[in-house]
């Protein structure tokens, strides 16, 4: 039978290789984004994953939000990417060093 | 109300006419400018006399708060008034003798540069004191006693543009910041022990103190407050040891020398006294100290006068010899004998001094004695005035100066009779110093006024001088009518301490002899030629004039004793002591804590050390903040990972 | 016993996705495995009996979330070589990192394990799971929802704020001012045309006279 510990352990693994992700790709401003994304969904796994054992619709509703929030970032996070790309024609992360200067 | 009004008015009115002339002198004018401070002055003149009738006649005493600027825990600071019948005299003697010295200004610095200016200072110098004056706490005592000594720094240094004024300024400053010191130090320990800083509240706590030592000594903390506050008045009432300053500052304009050096200013640090005359009456060991210092100053800085050849700088030395007069009166407990010389002294010693600019403006700002004389024709109202001056200085009877001199004289021997401490220096310093004040100042007169006209020899006076205008000589006269009554008024009033009631307590002796002998001026005048006072001072009026007669027995005199006048000639080496051994010790106390405390301590170790610390911390971590957006990320994740840890190990310890 | 074996299955591709989005060389690849790994969690969530938020994860963020991800990854032109720099360099640190922070999770998922046991489930099972939380959001939280349209709005202006460029000459954007202070008078002309008229008898220039 599977458990909510079988959940929880999937989540928390999808939690890892979205670090790993970070880390692994930071070069690439896009596969750190899509990171992000799986961050989210593993933490949305968690909160459905409580929800559904524990009757109780607070942790769905949580996770309505935060696929609200969620969508609005990476819509404002494209945008962003896009203005970025037209002045430095470039998504290099190594070329993003304007804060330094 | 009507009472506070007319309080604030005498305070305001000249600060008002200071602040308008000093901001926008030059566009008014000359004659704007010095109407409108007349104008203020004359109405804080005209709303004394007022305050002094009610108070003398109508007993209308006031003493209360006006406004608090400051709450520290339980202790209120306020700006306050205390109008009683010491402030009211003291209103009226600042106030006569600043419009006076207004008046005369006008004809002395009518061709000086820095007119507007000069009348808006002794307008503020006017409203600096009226708040010394009326002042009913520490606190604001305080603000005007340096505010006065901020006036008369401005003032001696007035000619900005000649060395020896910028000297004299500095020094008289110096000078005062040693007294200034001394005061505060005593403000402080009024406000540690009696915890108010309100003359009432002081006193009414008086009494408790009088068991209390300082901590870690047996001194008596009244006498350490009295000592300590009586350093305050010596830098402003120029007392030995802290009397260099005063000759030195008649490198002011003569008017200021009147009004500032003379007149009230130097006064301030005796009325202080008067005023705290409660306090000071619980510390003989106190007075004693007043004593030695006012006879000093009475006596051995009264012979200085005596070799001057500088017509302001004799003045200047009989106001320090009048000063210890006066201390020696405090001294003795007889404060109301203080108050009753202040205010004679005021009023001769300001004719003196106009008198003196007068010659001044005569002689084309020549100063020298030595090439002056035979003025007394070409002069007359300027010799006359200054004749009363100089008996009244002299006191010869019945001039004012006479009186309240007989009385120190009587009070020092009443002292000396009921076994103070330092009694017989003050009964020696007072009588033979009515010798060497009648000498000094006929000297003046005699130099000045008469024998040969040697002022033609310097080449270029052609003209022979004129009296001067009427706005110099009206002041002049105006005050030589004091001069000559006021002794007569006040005797009675002051002797008995009547008209100081309630302010000024003088101690016990005193009050229990004169509540049985009653003086009256006739009485006085009379008894005076039975004592030695009036030979003595008669006896300096012949050597002067004997002197001044025979030609070359000066000269000779001098050869004769001329270890002695060395050390004269250099003011009993005390200008040498100051600027050779205290002044550089000063000094290297100020290098030894600039070099070690200041550079290497606070701005080395300190300062810029813990500015190198951040700097080189700074160079280590500036390497993490590279600017790229993905490292910051990296170090966000990473500090997710190590809260993560943090948490397990919290899940697992519990 | 099928639950477990569709578990196992959903959880492995999901896994397998999730490793392929952070490894793919390509960014294209990368959005489409993440597409694959929403999708099979959207099965994992059908399986929990969450069947509205399954379907808001499909709709949502793979209809339009990572389609406007495809559309960006496409339209702008990646240097996927310079992208990858790095990679081998960063593949033990992250290997180590992500072991870290699986293992602690682990650590206290095993060793504190959760026993739920007798939760009763207070919904109606009649009541489909759509319609339960449509009861709660526009009830005790309709305060929630009005601000998280508010936030989509937000994104939205921002989005077009951001992209929109008004320096090209070709671009076209409205100006609100001009349009709020346009007048009705020149917003249309009014023009006095003649009639056409049949009768060719009659003078024609007599309508214009008119």
């Amino acid at each position: 039978m599977i458990g909510m510990n079988h959940y929880l352990v999937l989540s928390a693994i999808l939690f890892a290789v979205s670090v790993m992700g970070i880390f692994l790709n930071r070069k690439n401003i896009i596969v750190v984004l899509m990171s992000i994304e799986l961050m989210l969904l593993a933490v949305n796994f968690n909160f459905i994953t409580f929800s559904s054992f524990l009757h109780n619709l607070a942790g769905q509703i949580f996770v309505f939000f935060t696929l609200t929030v969620a969508a609005a970032e990476s819509a404002i996070g494209l945008a962003i990417l896009i203005v970025l790309f037209r002045n430095l024609r470039s998504i290099n992360v190594q070329d993003m060093d304007k804060l330094k200067y | 109300m009507v009472g506070i009004s007319l309080y604030l008015t005498i305070i305001l009115a000249p600060l008002v006419a200071s602040i308008i002339v000093g901001l926008l002198g030059v566009r008014l004018g000359k004659r704007a400018s010095h109407s409108l401070t007349i104008l203020g002055v004359l109405i804080a003149t005209v709303c004394s006399y007022i305050v002094l009738y009610k108070v003398q006649i109508q007993h209308v005493q006031y003493n209360g708060p006006l406004y608090t600027w400051l709450t520290v825990g339980s202790q209120r600071f306020s700006i306050g008034i205390l109008v009683d019948t010491l402030t009211s005299i003291m209103l009226v003697v600042v106030t006569s003798v600043s419009l006076m010295v207004h008046i005369y200004t006008i004809g002395y610095m009518a061709h000086e540069e820095g007119y507007e200016r000069f009348f808006s200072y002794i307008s503020l110098f006017t409203f600096m004191m009226i708040v010394l004056v009326m002042s009913n706490n520490f606190v604001q005592l305080f603000f005007g006693w340096e505010g006065v000594g901020l006036v008369s720094y401005l003032l001696i240094g007035f000619y900005y543009k000649k060395e020896s004024a910028i000297f004299a300024n500095l020094k008289a400053f110096l000078i005062n910041r040693i007294g200034d010191l001394g005061f505060l130090l005593g403000i402080g320990l009024v406000l540690a022990y009696c915890g108010s800083l309100n003359y009432d509240e002081v006193f009414s706590k008086l009494s408790s103190l009088s068991t209390i030592v300082l901590p870690g000594t047996n001194w008596s903390i009244t006498t350490v407050i009295c000592i300590l506050l009586f350093v305050g008045a010596m830098g402003k009432s120029a007392q030995f040891p802290l009397h260099v300053w005063l000759p030195d500052s008649m490198e002011g304009p003569t008017p200021i020398s009147a009004l500032i050096h003379a007149a009230t200013m130097v006064t301030a640090g005796i009325f202080m006294v008067a005023r705290l005359s409660p306090m000071y009456n619980l510390s003989h060991t106190a007075l004693s100290v007043i004593i030695y210092a006012g006879g000093v100053n009475c006596f051995f800085l009264g012979i200085l006068g005596v070799i001057q050849t500088d017509i302001k700088r004799v003045v200047a030395y009989s106001t320090l010899s009048q000063l210890g007069y006066m201390a020696v009166a405090l001294g003795c407990g007889s404060y109301s004998i203080a108050i009753f010389h202040l205010m004679t002294h005021a009023f001769f010693k300001g004719l003196l001094f106009l008198a003196a600019g007068s010659v001044i403006l005569a002689m084309h700002h020549e100063q020298d004695m030595r090439k002056m004389g035979g003025l007394a024709k070409y002069m007359p109202i300027t010799y006359i005035t200054m004749l009363i001056g100089s008996l009244a200085l002299a006191g010869i009877p019945p001039f004012a100066g006479f009186f309240s001199k007989d009385m120190i004289i009587s009070s020092a021997r009443l002292a000396y009779d009921n076994g103070l401490p330092g009694g017989a220096f003050a009964v020696f310093t007072v009588y033979a110093s009515v010798f060497i004040t009648a000498l000094y100042s006929f000297r003046l007169i005699f130099m000045t006024f008469h024998g040969k006209e040697r002022f033609h020899h310097n080449g270029h006076h052609h003209s022979s001088p004129k009296e001067s205008p009427w706005v110099v000589t009206l002041p002049l006269v105006l005050m030589a009518i004091p001069s000559i009554i006021i002794g007569w008024l006040g005797l009675e009033v002051f002797t008995s301490g009547e008209i100081l009631q309630s302010s000024v307590f003088n101690i016990s002796w005193y009050t229990r002899h004169f509540a049985e002998e009653i003086l009256t001026p006739i009485k006085m005048v009379e008894e005076s030629f039975l004592e030695l006072p009036v030979y003595f001072a008669l006896a300096g009026i012949v050597v002067a004039y004997v002197f001044h007669k025979v030609d070359g027995l000066s000269a000779k005199f001098v050869k004769l004793i001329h270890p002695v006048y060395v050390v004269l000639e250099r003011k009993y080496f005390m200008d040498d002591l100051y600027i050779n051994v205290f002044a550089p010790f000063g000094r290297g106390v100020g290098k030894f804590l600039w070099t070690i405390g200041d550079m290497l301590l606070i701005d080395g170790l300190v300062v810029n050390g813990s500015a190198k610390v951040v700097g080189g911390y700074s160079k280590i971590f500036r390497k993490l903040q590279s600017g790229y957006v993905n490292s910051y990320a990296t170090f966000m994740v990473l500090g997710v990972i190590i809260l993560l840890t943090f948490c397990t190990s919290l899940i697992f310890s519990s | 016993m099928l639950t477990s074996v569709l578990f196992y299955v959903f959880a492995f591709i999901l896994v397998f996705s999730a490793i392929s989005v952070v490894t793919a060389k390509n960014p294209v690849h990368a959005v489409l495995f993440l597409v694959l790994a929403f999708v099979t969690s959207s099965c994992l969530w059908l399986m929990l009996n969450v069947e509205f938020l399954a379907l808001i994860l499909i709709v949502v963020y793979v209809g339009a979330v990572m389609v406007l991800f495809l559309f960006v990854v496409m339209m702008l032109d990646i240097d996927v070589e310079t992208m990858r720099k790095g990679f081998w360099k960063n593949l033990p640190l992250a290997i180590m990192l992500g072991i870290i922070v699986l293992v602690e999770m682990l650590v206290v998922l095993i060793n504190k394990p959760m026993v739920i046991n007798n939760i009763p489930d207070l919904a109606n099972s009649s009541i489909s799971n759509a319609n339960q939380l449509g009861w709660v959001l526009y009830t005790q939280y309709s305060y929630p929802v009005e601000l998280a349209s508010l936030i989509l709005l937000l994104g939205l202006v921002a989005a077009v704020a951001l992209t929109l460029r008004k320096s090209e000459k070709n671009a076209k954007y409205q100006n609100i001012s001009k349009q709020v202070a346009a007048k009705a008078s020149e917003r249309f002309e009014m023009l006095n045309m003649p009639s056409e008229r049949e009768i060719i008898e009659e003078d024609p220039q007599e309508g214009d006279k008119k």
